[in-house]
């Protein structure tokens, strides 16, 4: 199964890559953009077909590594 | 004084922290492969030096942190004893949860790499007995993430308990942003654990503890440290 794990910062956690490639849209002229947050994408690919067990086994791997939870949110998608 | 330095793929301020405990404890201090899954029967304090393990991947310190070596050293300091974490260790140390918070991109995003000012602010703990509540030291410094963060509750409950070691200053003490140049929030340089047991802190005391690189205001920590343990015994 294919799965993927987006992790991003919690609102009101300073992110100033997400400011530097901000302002290097603005630079290159790329209109209309009110801000950029960075975040990180994981694709995971789960061995067998049990759809419940791959998302726990998904949210134990960001819990446990993939977003630290101080600072990160994450989100699991399952695409089977 | 009985140390043990972990070594991970991609640190690289291990043998300058060897050199500073041999140099000041004169005892060789033992060097800790991650995979391995004990400390040295008898160590006194663990140091978690600096370096960029696993190249930054992921989160500085992330990986390193979930290393086998790792239990031990949170069983170490379960039980009281020393951790002494900097730069990279005390981003180990934060995602290994021996310390709350997290060290996050420079404010600025520029890397760091110079002699800064610290204000001890407490000299009541094994690693700042060496100095004098207060007191200014000029350690150098270099890292790209640096910049301290933890939600209020936690800001709240670290000034609270009086677990802030370490702040940036200006050369004469004072508060400035201008000298807090990665961004930390109320300019925290170094921070200790509930216990007081685990220090860390970004800057590099171990680089300035020879009158022939310069200056020698690292020394203290060490110093105090050993004393520690001599009076201990």
């Amino acid at each position: 199964m294919k799965a993927r794990v987006t992790v991003t910062l919690k609102s009101g956690i300073l992110d100033p890559q997400g400011k530097a490639i901000e302002g290097a849209l603005k630079s290159l002229g790329v209109d209309g953009v009110a801000s950029v947050r960075q975040g990180k994408v994981f694709d995971i690919e789960i061995d067998g077909n049990d759809r419940a067990g791959a998302e726990a086994r998904l949210k134990e791997a960001a819990e446990k590594l993939l977003a630290n939870t101080v600072i990160e949110n994450y989100r699991i998608e399952v695409s089977g | 004084m009985k140390s043990a330095v972990l070594v991970f793929p991609g640190i690289n301020r291990e043998r300058d922290m060897a050199r500073t405990l041999r140099l000041i404890s004169g005892q060789e201090p033992a060097m800790v492969w991650h995979t391995e899954t004990a400390l040295p029967a008898g160590t006194d304090l663990v140091v978690i030096p600096g370096g960029f393990s696993y190249g930054d991947y992921l989160r500085c310190g992330a990986i390193a942190a979930r290393a086998p070596i790792m239990d031990a050293v949170r069983a170490h300091a379960a039980r009281g004893a020393l951790v002494l974490a900097v730069c990279n260790g005390f981003q180990i140390a934060c995602e290994a949860g021996l310390l709350p918070g997290v060290l996050m991109r420079n404010k600025a995003l520029k890397f760091i790499c110079k002699n800064i000012y610290l204000r001890v602010e407490r000299s009541d703990t094994p690693f700042t007995r060496g100095y004098n509540a207060g007191q200014v030291v000029c350690v150098p410094t270099a890292h790209g993430e640096g910049n301290y963060v933890a939600d209020a509750e936690t800001i709240a409950r670290l000034e609270g308990e009086g677990r802030v070691a370490f702040r940036y200053v200006a050369p004469d003490g004072t508060l400035d942003p201008q000298w807090n140049a990665n961004g930390s929030t109320n300019a925290i340089a170094g921070i200790l654990s509930e216990g007081r047991n685990v220090l860390g802190l970004m800057p590099h005391p171990e680089n300035h503890v020879e009158a022939e690189i310069g200056l020698t205001d690292g020394r203290g920590l060490f110093a105090g440290l050993v004393d520690y343990f001599k009076q201990a015994a």
